[in-house]
Parts: structure tokens; sequence; C-alpha cells
């Protein structure tokens, strides 16, 4: 039980964790290039750094944050500006060559010893340069708490069968979240996106309950920096809910389809994939400047393999949909976790050591993506009506 | 949203058959002749693909308010005549004397949405239905001046929201008018050929064009509706829009087309009424075949002595052939 209970704890550690909640807002942007407009990025992470670097170079150099905020997000959108005007006249692939070279060529200038003043070359910079303003906003106080006031052992000391009962009440709630995505209820649209999240967090609260985290209110890793992504994270995915509703959204849609047909159609097509790929790569700066918070400015964290992470969080959750990103993160850092966790837990170190464990969850990761995309090429959340004419 | 309303011209209301005829009667029938009131004018538009010359139109005038077929052989550069007027492709005399205005504005360097926006759409060959998109969100992408299309409307329902009904009820009007009304909901991938032309045709409409250019409207559509359609395009001519449309079937082409303009082998070889056009020997020659207008659908055709008939007629024809060869030979 203290094993499972170790696992579950951390699986729920990772799935809060604010990395998490940046590595979300990047893939909520991502979704925005690839799931409704088609656009093939490949350098979601050379967004990321430039954002980190825009916000950390800023504050670092005695700049005030809004200054810092200002100049990830202007860094994004010359990047965008920059890798859009001379790939989007041109086919999808050259985009995703010209983005993965570019976030390349990024992390190896970040990573000049020249630029020792400003990017702290491969060290990075340390997060203790930027985070003071960010962390003196906060109204959490100091000190520790769980987020939910109470938990099990409160209740009946901790009992088995409030354990059991728990555990029921979490299965019935992931049971009624399948049905409700495999249409059932008779719920579509924004309904059934708001009932699908509503489960989602009683679920989260339930799991808060059965498993408790302790954690600082105020701090490098503390329930402030949480509660900031988390709130980004909600907001962002609201203005995407809000963007592709409205007619820009359609025009997205039919860019993804067919630019010609939108073409004779009159409308300027490279103005909006330039729209598009400036508004996801902005939300890839703010998932950048969330990603350093609780860590630092380091250029090697940022590279082709976050970009990845990206696309498989994205293609778990459901390409083209409000919430797959969201859910696909979570899931995505939670699953690994869990793996890590399992197999150090229960295979012997002859056989697999941590170092090995550490790899071996992303083996496993990898294989599942696979099997996703063979058995259920839509997401967990996707519409398999979507992609089903797709040739 | 402008309703396009009869527009009688100097020329009279076209929506009167005599009147029309009346019109063309007028024209001068050799290819690229000037028309009273031209709509498109083309002038020294050449596209090659390496060494071949796909097409070589020196000068085409098309009329206002008619409906003019573009006909010729398959490879005659039909399809990449209409590419270079609508800006999807670029001909090899850019800026070496090609030229080419619609409704007056001169669209040389124009991108193929400026085309559409200023009033003349078109349609492909190859169906162009947004498969993973329904058959209603289709057509309302055609609509033009969308204020919700703009990226920070868009985040503002109440800017949009009531033109998005008016679109909205627009599009429902045309899909019941094409008969795929019942359909707006499903996906346009779930649509057959024909159903997918049409639904390309409607959507083009939803723009309300000036000038409507058809790639082969009525391949893939069975012969009921392509009566129905026959009549939207006549429809839409009364209603004072202009018609240019590319078809194979002579029928049609007939039945439809106030005038007739010929390519082969790029260059436009022949213009006319259709009466005029279709016994023209060099079009008969170069596209047609002799035997055009026998239906050969008609089971009467296979008795014993109309075979016969045409036996003796294709002879006939050799003779007259090998005779004329012989004489060039002699001379």
């Amino acid at each position: 039980m203290d094993d499972i209970q170790f696992i579950l704890n951390g699986m729920m550690r990772e799935a809060l964790s604010p990395q998490t909640a940046a590595v979300a807002i990047a893939v909520i942007g991502l979704n925005i290039h690839f799931g409704f407009t088609g656009l093939l990025n490949m350098g979601q992470s050379g967004f990321m750094l430039l954002g980190a670097y825009g916000f950390g170079i800023s504050i670092w150099h005695g700049l005030p944050m809004i200054v810092g905020l200002l100049f990830g997000f202007g860094a994004a959108f010359v990047f965008a500006l920059v890798l859009g005007a001379p790939t989007l006249k041109l086919r999808g692939d050259y985009l995703a060559i010209v983005t993965i070279s570019a976030a390349e060529i990024i992390r190896y200038v970040g990573r000049s010893a020249l630029l020792v003043d400003f990017t702290g070359s491969a060290q990075g910079i340390p997060g203790s340069q930027y985070r003071t303003p960010f962390a003196n906003l906060s109204f959490f106080g100091s000190g520790q708490f769980t987020l939910i006031p109470f938990n099990y052992t409160d209740v009946a000391d901790g009992a088995a069968w409030v354990r059991v009962l728990g555990w029921i009440v979490i299965i019935g709630g992931i049971a009624a979240l399948v049905y409700l995505l495999r249409g059932g209820a008779n719920l579509s649209g924004a309904g059934k996106g708001f009932a699908i999240g509503g489960l989602v967090v009683i679920n989260l609260f339930l799991l808060f309950f059965l498993f408790p985290v302790p954690n600082q209110s105020t701090g490098v890793n503390g329930w402030w920096v949480r509660f900031v992504a988390w709130g980004l994270v909600l907001l962002s995915t609201f203005i995407v809910f809000l963007l592709v509703r409205s007619p820009w959204g359609r025009l997205l849609r039919g860019i993804r389809e067919d630019e010609d047909a939108i073409r004779s159609l009159g409308k300027n097509v490279f103005s909006i994939k330039m729209q598009a790929l400036i508004i996801g790569g902005l939300f890839g700066a703010l998932g950048g400047i969330v990603y350093v918070l609780p860590a630092s400015v380091q250029p090697d964290s940022m590279g082709r393999s976050l970009t990845f992470f990206c696309y498989t969080a994205l293609l778990l959750g459901g390409a083209a949909t409000i919430f797959g990103p969201l859910l696909g993160s979570v899931l995505f850092f939670a699953a690994r976790i869990g793996i890590k966790y399992t197999a150090a837990a229960y295979v012997p170190d002859s056989i697999m050591n941590n170092q090995q464990t550490e790899q071996f969850s992303y083996i496993v990761v990898g294989v599942a993506l696979m099997l996703i995309v063979i058995f259920r090429p839509q997401g967990i959340l996707g519409n398999k009506r979507e992609l089903q004419f797709n040739v | 949203m402008s309703d396009q309303t009869a527009t009688p011209t100097a020329t009279g209301n076209l929506a009167d058959p005599a009147a029309r005829q009346a019109l063309t009667a007028g024209f001068d029938a050799s290819p690229g002749a000037a028309k009273p009131d031209s709509i498109l004018v083309v002038d020294n538009i050449v596209r090659q693909f390496g060494g071949m010359t796909a097409v070589d139109v020196q000068h085409l005038e098309v009329q206002r308010g008619l409906i003019t077929a573009l006909i010729g052989p398959n490879g005659a550069g039909k399809t990449t005549f209409f590419n270079l007027i609508t800006g999807f492709d670029k001909p090899t005399t850019a800026g070496k004397g090609a030229h080419w205005a619609f409704d007056g504005r001169t669209m040389d360097k124009t991108s193929a949405s400026s085309v559409a926006r200023a009033g003349m759409v078109r349609t492909f060959q190859l169906t162009k239905a947004l498969s993973a998109m329904t058959v209603r969100d289709n057509m309302m992408l055609g609509a033009q001046n969308q204020a919700g299309e703009n990226l920070f409307k868009s985040l503002f329902r109440g800017t949009w929201g009531a033109q998005e009904k008016e679109i909205e009820a627009k599009a429902d009007e045309l899909l019941s008018r094409f008969k795929l009304f019942e359909k707006k909901l499903d996906y346009a991938g779930s649509l057959s050929g024909g159903q997918r032309k049409l639904l390309e045709m409607a959507r083009a409409l939803m723009s309300d064009p000036k000038m409507i250019m058809l790639d082969e409207p009525m391949a893939g559509v069975n012969p009921a509706l392509t009566q129905s359609l026959l009549g939207h395009i006549q429809s839409l001519r009364d209603e004072g829009m202009t018609v240019l449309f590319v078809e194979h079937d002579m029928h049609v082409v007939r039945h439809i087309s106030d005038w007739v303009a010929v390519m082969a082998e790029g260059r436009l070889v022949a213009e006319g009424a259709a009466d005029t056009v279709m016994s023209d020997p060099a079009v008969i020659d170069a596209y047609l075949g002799a035997h055009h207008d026998t239906d050969l659908g008609d089971d009467a055709l296979l008795s014993d002595n109309v075979l016969e008939e045409l036996a003796e007629e294709v002879a006939a024809e050799d003779a007259e052939r090998q005779a004329e060869e012989e004489a060039e030979g002699l001379r």
C-alpha cells in the first residue's frame, strides 16, 4: 500500500506541477498551429525559450516585470514574423524545416559564451535573478498547506472504508467522464466541453482528498506558482475557445483543409496563417515564462525533446479540441512519472537501476504514443469524424 | 450582401432571349473579337511549362451578362487559362506584355484572393470541398466581409453574431436551392462527387460574385440534377451575373451558352454562337469529331441500317480525305 501511495503521490505532484501547466500552455499554442491551422511548427520550444529569455534577461538587468513580459512576448512575435514571412507561402513541410532549425539556432545562440552577460551561456540564468518580483506578488502568505484542508486521515482516522469509498467515487467519476467522451448524455459542443471540464475538476479534488499534496505557500515550487500557472492555463483555454468558435476559427480549419479553396473564396490565406503562427507563438512564449518561474532559464531544458513532448501531449489529448492540450499534458507527465516510479519500486536494481527507469519511462511513453496514433488517431477527446475523411 | 437584380445594359434586358440573340448576332465571330460591353479583357497571356506552351491567348473578351462556354479538347489549356486569370498561376509573359482586366480593373498582379474579392469567383475541376468541415461551414466560409474573421473582433460575439445569423440564413437558402439542405450538418467528406460539385458552386455564390467561372460544373452530376443546375445557371445570368464555364458535354453547351469560345493547343481558335461554332470545320476537326451530333445512348442507332449508313458515311469521308491528300500530293 505504501508503494502505491508513494507512486500515486508522485503522479499527483507531477500532474499539478507548474511545469506541467507551462507545457500545457505551450501545447495550447501548438494546437492553434497544428490542430486548427495545420501548420507543422516543429520549434515550439524555440518560442518558449525566447519568452523565457525575454522575461529573465530583462528582470535580471533591472527592468520591471511588466517590461520583462513585454520583451518575452515581443521576442516571440518577431520570431513568428521572421519564420512565417518566407515560409508561409510555401508548402507546409518548409515551415517544419525552418522552425526546427530556427529553434535550435536560438538554443545555440543562448548557449554561446559570448553572451554570458545576457543569457548566462550554457549554465543559464538562475531563477533567483528574476523570480523575486513575481514571488513578491503573492498573497498566499508563507508556510505550508495542503490544497484541500481536509483529507481521509481526518475522517474516521483514515479507516479502510473511507479509502474504499473515495476510490469508488473516483472510479465512478472516471466512468462518467468516459461515458461523456464517448458521446453519451446527448451533450454536444461547449456544453459537453464544460461537463467534461467540471468532471475533471471534481475528480482532481477527490484525488487531493485521497492523496493530499502538502506544499509551501510561496516559494520556488509553491502553491502561488501553481495557482498562477493553472490560472493561465484556464485563461488560455478560454481564449482559444473564443477564437475557434468564431468565423476566424472557421477560417483556420478551412485553411487546414485546403488553402486554395479558401483563396478562391477571397480570403487572404497568408495573413490568416501569420496571425495563427503569432498567436500560437505568443502562447508558447507564455508557456516558456511559466516554465522557468520555478526553475532557471536553461537553454538545454527547452530543446527539441520538449517540442516532441508537446506534440505527444497534443496527440494524446486530441488535436483540434479545446480541452485536449490540457488533458494530454496532465496525462502525459503523470503517466511518465507513474511508469518511472513503478519501475523503480517493483523492478530490482540488478535489472534496472534508477537512471534506467528514467529512460524506460520515455520508451514506454513513446510506445504508448505509437499505439494512440494507430488505434485512436483522433486522441482522447478528438472527433473521429473530423479525422475519418482525411485522405 | 447586395442583391443581384436584372441589370438592363445598353443592349437591352439580357433576361430576354430575343435580346440576347440580337446582341450576339452583332458580335464579330472571329477569335478574340471585341465585344460591346466586355467584363473581362485578356491580352497576350502565355504560359509555358518547360518547352511546352500550355496557353497562348493573344486576345479574348467576355461579354457582360452572358453565359460564355469555353470548350476544347483535353490539354487545350482551358483550366490553366482559368488558373492564370484568377491569380492561381502566373503567366510566363508576366511583366512582358501580359495584361488582363476584370470590370475595368487591371488584374496583372492581383492575388487569387483579391481576384475573388473583386467579384470573379471560380470553382475547381477537381472539387475542393473542405472534407472535415460541415456542409454549412463550407458555405459560410464563402461569405465576404465577415467581421468575425478579424482576429480581435472574433473574441467578441457581439461584433459578429448578427452577421453570422444573416450568413447562415443565406447559406441555408442556397443549400435548399442546390438540394443540399438535408445534408447541411454532415461533413463535406461524406458527400458524393456530384454533391461536392454542387456544394462548390453554391459556396462560390455565397460571395455574390459579378462573374462566376465554373470548371466542368456538370462532370459527375446526374441528369436530373444537371437539368436543375442548368436552370440555376440561367437564372444567375438572368439576374445579371456573367458566367464563363468549361464543359465537355456539348448538349449542355448548346443548351445554355449564349456564346462559345474554342481553345485548342493553348490558342483561341474560334468564337461564335453555339450552333455556328459547332458546324465550324476547324472545331469539328480539332475537337468534336464528325459524329458529335450522334447520340450514342440511342438504341435505335444500333439497328443494322443505321450502322450501315454510318459505315457508308465514314467510308465516303475516308475516300474524300484520300482524294484530298492525293490532290495535295499532286500539287
